[in-house]
């Protein structure tokens, strides 16, 4: 997925946390430092204006590349390249400047992520003042306009975010996010404490705001149907790694990695098919330690001695995904068409993929 | 025909404020019959899980259900004393929530919690009982129970801590669970594990469930029924596989539309404009007329009651097929 027009390049990005008791402890019970390895290994890259998602179990890392991508962590190995730029070379404050600018976050709880004590015209100017992008009355209007463009009103600036419901909140956010006129948003889960209702208002507001504004997204869900809804690529994470990546029609299709085709399993059927599921036995190991070879094994249906051995290395598959699996690369694991994917009530003429 | 399980009849449940009484639940009638599954979803505010809470009579002060009546096996129970209550609760009536770590009591080992449960309920013998913790803790799926009875709730992970909460609310073998939210705090595919749990266990026991839930993926793939509220009122009510294909009520409507789908590729989701309205505020006539794209003169005046239209139940006036003076005749 190299593509020569990328806004963001990650590649092999690691990060790890120093998890390890204090030292007098390690010292007097003998313990050894205890590294986790939350993100191990993650390359993609987003083409300008698309969507680019990350789906996986709590704990599997998401939002800590999502934290890593925008600066908010250091990486621990690899590197982020924003526009050609490595962002790991802007040392001074300065120069991270216009990074900084370009890039914005949208968080999943909009309860904690808007300042309470603020009006909320103050918090969506902050970013223009803080950036020095207009003064005076201009700011006022930048204000106002973006309160339009999420569909709230140039009055609502003067109330505070506790006026406000959820996903209006999520709303202020999203102006916040738009106010330094960025072009790379990293959301973390940003309808996952909304209703449906108000989901499908943001994820619309979001989709217009992408077309507009030619934005790129960095989409982070648990949420398999809100991820096959906004994005284009779609990445799947296990503990630290992308398991697999590909178009999100052709990975939706033919799944390849088991833990793709389990979390496929896992969402509720709408259409009522009646398909009898097969639940996953098994947790998501503690990433402390996680299982020898690929970490997915002790779960894995198809594990064999090398799985438990051997990492497996991310390759391209005929379809075009990208699958770090021993039993698809030794064609253990019959393709799967699921063209039959669920389809909603009401919609059956505009269905198929 | 035998008389169901559970009948809720009329029940309104009220909350006196300094400035006036609301009313948080409104007309809610419903039943549940032996062995059923039925979903109650709504968004956050409809008033699912007081029903809920209503039914297994732990509504917290200062709400109250102001009228209605909830009949359990042909007894009312909504206006037992604290005591009686506490015997049916339990008993009868098993209770699973959303957050597993907060229904377990930090302090002592799972096992000493069934063992309590279970000698509350029935007049087993410590050893006896123990036994018995064992069995349901296997049953729930829960692999070394011999081992794990001994540990605290804080050395499970969150699949296998609502796993002994399940086993908790079957200690008694009751003939009814409320489940509140019981995969909202876990992981897609430990909600999958939990769902079939909870279906076999329907199965085996002949227990009916009252699944109180938002998402409607979760009532598709595990119940029989689905009431849908919205504003503290039953917008529709009927058989899943009806709803979820065929949904009637303008806000069931809006409400499938707004889930995204995989493998269906549409621009944009349908959305319902606007929020559900606060208690203090709830419109005349329907309260969904704001929202509703098809609220026409009567939506504004008058309340729909649920009205028949087969197989299901729906509140709305678009389905009245009496003229007007009828209904008040």
């Amino acid at each position: 997925m190299a593509e020569a027009t990328a806004l963001v390049e990650v590649s092999n990005l690691a990060k790890y946390f120093d998890v390890s008791k204090p030292w007098l402890n390690r010292v007097l019970e003998r313990d050894q430092r205890q590294i986790l390895k939350a993100v191990d290994g993650v390359s993609f890259s987003i083409p300008k204006g698309r969507t680019f998602s990350l789906v996986g179990e709590s704990g599997c890392g998401k939002s800590t590349v999502a934290r890593t991508v925008v600066g908010l962590y250091q990486p621990t190995k690899g590197k982020t390249v924003f526009d050609g730029v490595d962002t790991a070379e802007l040392k001074s404050r300065r120069a991270q400047r216009p990074f900084r600018r370009r890039v914005q976050m949208i968080f999943q709880d909009p309860y904690a992520s808007l300042n309470p004590r603020w009006r909320v015209r103050d918090i969506i100017a902050e970013p223009i003042k803080a950036h020095g992008l207009l003064s005076g009355q201009d700011v006022d209007d930048r204000v106002d306009d973006l309160l339009t463009h999420v569909k709230l009103t140039p009055q609502d600036g003067a109330k505070f975010p506790h006026e406000f419901s959820g996903g209006q909140r999520q709303r202020i956010s999203i102006a916040r996010a738009l106010a330094s006129s960025s072009e790379f948003l990293v959301c973390d889960e940003p309808t996952s404490a909304l209703d449906v209702s108000v989901q499908a208002q943001i994820l619309n507001l979001m989709k217009d705001l992408q077309r507009e504004f030619d934005l790129t997204y960095l989409f982070i869900s648990h949420n398999l149907a809100v991820v096959y809804h906004v994005s284009d690529w779609v990445g799947v994470m296990y503990l630290g790694r992308l398991v697999e990546w590909a178009e999100k029609r052709t990975l939706f299709r033919f799944p390849r990695h088991p833990y793709t085709r389990m979390l496929l399993d896992t969402i509720p059927d709408l259409d009522m098919t009646g398909r009898e599921r097969v639940p996953v036995a098994g947790e998501v190991p503690n990433p402390i330690n996680p299982p020898s070879g690929c970490p997915f094994h002790p779960r894995c249906a198809f594990a064999n001695d090398r799985c438990q051995a051997e990492l497996p290395k991310a390759l391209p598959t005929a379809e075009g995904t990208m699958v770090a699996c021993h039993a698809v690369e030794e064609d253990r694991l019959p393709l799967e068409d699921r063209k039959a994917v669920p389809v909603l009530a009401g919609a059956d003429g505009a269905a198929g993929v | 025909m035998a008389a169901p399980l559970l009948q809720v009849r009329d029940l309104r449940i009220e909350i006196p404020t300094r400035r006036g009484v609301l009313t948080a639940i409104d007309g809610v009638s419903f039943d549940i019959e032996d062995g059923e599954i039925l979903g109650v979803v709504g968004e956050s505010g409809a008033g699912k899980s007081l029903t809920g809470a209503a039914i297994i009579g732990l509504l917290e002060p200062p709400l109250r259900i102001a009228s209605g009546e909830i009949i359990l096996e042909g007894q009312r129970i909504d206006s037992l004393p604290y005591a009686r209550m506490r015997t049916i609760r339990g008993k009868k009536i098993g209770a699973i929530f959303q957050d597993p770590l907060t229904s377990l009591n930090p302090l002592y080992t799972i096992g000493r919690q069934l063992i309590e449960t279970i000698q509350t309920h029935t007049d087993l013998s410590s050893s006896k009982a123990r036994d018995r913790s064992i069995e349901l803790l296997r049953e729930v799926g829960i692999p070394a129970p011999e081992r794990r009875i001994d540990a605290y709730p804080h050395q499970f992970s969150g699949g296998m801590r609502q796993r002994v909460v399940i086993a908790l609310a079957l200690c008694a073998n009751p003939r009814l669970i409320i489940a509140d939210e019981p995969t909202t705090a876990l992981d897609v595919s430990i909600q999958a594990q939990i769902l079939a749990l909870l279906k076999r266990l329907c199965r085996d026991h002949g227990t009916a469930v009252m699944l109180v839930t938002h998402d409607m993926g979760v009532i598709a793939e595990t119940a029989h029924r689905v009431a849908v509220m919205y504003a503290g009122r039953i917008a529709e009510l009927g058989p899943v596989r009806e709803v979820v294909k065929h949904p009637k009520h303008p806000y069931t409507e809006g409400l499938m539309g707004a889930i995204p789908a995989m493998g269906h590729d549409v621009d944009r989701l349908n959305q319902i404009e606007g929020s559900m309205p606060r208690l203090t505020a709830i419109p005349t006539g329907c309260a969904f007329n704001p929202r509703c794209p098809k609220a026409f003169d009567r939506c504004f005046v008058e309340r729909p009651d649920p009205m028949v239209s087969d197989p299901s139940q729906v509140a709305c006036w678009l389905y009245d097929k009496q003229p007007v003076e009828a209904t008040h005749g």
